[in-house]
């Protein structure tokens, strides 16, 4: 179904939800140079939902996550997350709201010259300036126990495969309990079967920390796997707006050409 | 009709002004609470530990040769004997300080340049931003404070095995005792050659990691911008000696030596 009808679709997956907003997008857009990234888009993240942005590379989906988080600051208009609006947040405010957001790279993005269990612990000394050894040790523990590598604590990042750096990149996300995660093509590179196991996990997650996530990818099976609802992006704005059936059987060749 | 500034003075204008805003994010996470001390003294021991030899052969090869050069000459006007002095006098003066300065900027700002360009480029540098983290104070403050401390230190070794070397070359066709040879060599060297010479270095050492820390901090994505960040924060950081080094002389000969 076509975003500019989706307000008059009373079974729109969004709207059934009616739930507390956790991210709200309106007439954003964004521009580096005269190369215009975000035209306008606008979109919205419920509590305990699982929402999948798909588009071609070079749509802005990256760039629309980075603006969430403070990364990026969009141009022109309103970007709220947990109600606040980010551009606005002081420096204490924005450090808050990242403490509440998770956001995972594409390639994990774990600090190199740490083994695993630090980059663990970087987050909870540095961020929430936990000191006890043994509270630190513990979520270490429990969180590398989550993701399924408790025996990888003391490796370095480069000794890791490509999906166990994801899962380590994930762990260290969720160490903070976060309320919302970022996924910035979780399963990119990866071989079907990691990739599988990648999606389960981040779905595993959500369910037993009540995780709202925006996940981007390319990765049908992924979306299959995760999405609650889905949304497709062209050109710098939302252009389709379902559940991935309703997707797959979509008016339009451009959203169809997606799960081909 | 409108004028308009060429390109490249714009480009070196906004470029000036990113580089007073990093220094700014710099100077005021200095102070903040939670100094990372752990990473500092493991910065300290990589710029400072890990240049030890190419330092310490430089120095001894500088004090080597520079007796070499002037030796012949010295003795053309019969004066030998001030080989030591004026061995000692220029090490620690100038050629000491500058010399090991440039080949810190080659070996400490690239490859502080280089880890933090990576660092950007794979977004670890981000990854550690969104989590809350404060990356500058982690990785900018730790770094250029060692530099700070380290360089001097560097220096100071470089100028006593500099002083070696020149008596090792003094004595390959002489016999010259150690202790004549560095009694010659302080004889003509004060505190008011000494200070000045270890203040400048103290900001070469700062030049050296804020460039480093700086051009990798704000390198571009790529693979390709890591070697750009590598290169660019030496020729950065050797300009900054250079004028630093030239300010730095007028002011000693202004306060010091008068």
């Amino acid at each position: 179904m076509k975003v500019t009808e989706k307000n008059k679709e009373t079974s729109s997956p969004s709207q059934a939800l009616n739930r507390q907003v956790m991210v709200s997008v309106s007439h954003v857009r964004k521009a580096f140079g005269p190369k215009v990234v975000l035209s306008d888009v606008d979109m919205s993240l419920h509590k305990g939902e699982n929402l999948v942005v798909l588009g071609k590379s070079g749509q802005g989906k990256s760039v629309l996550v980075k603006c969430m988080v403070g990364l990026l600051m969009q141009d022109v208009g309103s970007l709220k997350v947990f109600g606040e609006e980010v551009k606005d947040l002081s420096e204490e405010g924005l450090r808050q709201l990242r403490i509440r957001t998770g956001f995972l790279f594409q390639h994990g993005a774990l600090y190199d010259s740490m083994t695993v269990g630090q980059n663990l612990q970087f987050p909870l000394t540095r961020v929430l300036k936990l000191k006890d050894r043994t509270e630190i040790e513990q979520r270490v523990r429990e969180v590398l126990e989550g993701v399924g590598l408790p025996e990888s604590i003391d490796k370095m990042p480069s000794d890791l495969s490509g999906g166990m750096r994801k899962r380590i990149g994930l762990a260290r996300t969720l160490i903070l309990k976060p309320e919302i995660m970022l996924y910035d093509e979780p399963t990119t590179g990866l071989d079907p079967i990691t990739s599988r196991e990648i999606s389960e996990l981040m779905l595993q997650m959500q369910r037993k920390y009540q995780i709202s996530s925006i996940i981007i990818t390319h990765d049908m099976a992924c979306a299959k796997i995760t999405g609650d609802r889905l949304m497709v992006m062209n050109d710098g704005a939302f252009i389709a707006e379902g559940t991935y059936s309703e997707l797959e059987n979509s008016e339009d060749a451009l959203v169809r050409s997606f799960f081909i | 009709m409108s004028i308009t500034a060429p390109a490249s003075i714009i480009r070196l204008l906004r470029d000036a002004g990113e580089q007073m805003d990093f220094m700014k994010g710099f100077l005021r996470n200095i102070f903040r609470s939670g100094f990372e001390w752990n990473e500092f003294l493991r910065q300290c021991f990589i710029i400072g530990y890990k240049s030890l030899s190419l330092v310490g052969i430089t120095g001894f090869i500088l004090g080597f040769v520079l007796t070499l050069q002037s030796e012949p000459t010295m003795k053309e006007f019969g004066a030998e004997s001030f080989v030591p002095s004026m061995v000692a006098i220029s090490i620690i003066r100038e050629i000491g300080p500058v010399i090991i300065a440039l080949i810190c900027a080659g070996k400490i700002s690239s490859s502080i340049g280089a880890e933090l360009g990576s660092m950007k480029v794979s977004e670890q540098i981000d990854a550690m931003e969104v989590s809350g983290a404060n990356p500058i104070q982690y990785l900018v403050v730790t770094r250029v404070l060692a530099c700070i401390l380290m360089i001097p230190l560097l220096t100071l070794m470089a100028d006593a095995l500099a002083l070696m070397g020149g008596f090792t070359a003094s004595n390959l066709n002489n016999d010259i005792p150690l202790g004549l040879y560095f009694n010659k060599a302080f004889a003509a060297v004060s505190f008011a050659d000494l200070i000045p010479a270890v203040i400048k270095t103290l900001f070469f050492g700062f030049a050296i990691g804020f460039v480093g820390c700086y051009k990798g901090y704000n390198s571009n994505r790529g693979t390709e911008s890591v070697g750009i960040a590598a290169n660019s924060a030496v020729v950065a950081a050797s300009l900054w000696i250079i004028m630093l080094d030239a300010i730095a002389v007028q002011l000693t000969s202004v306060f010091a030596y008068n």
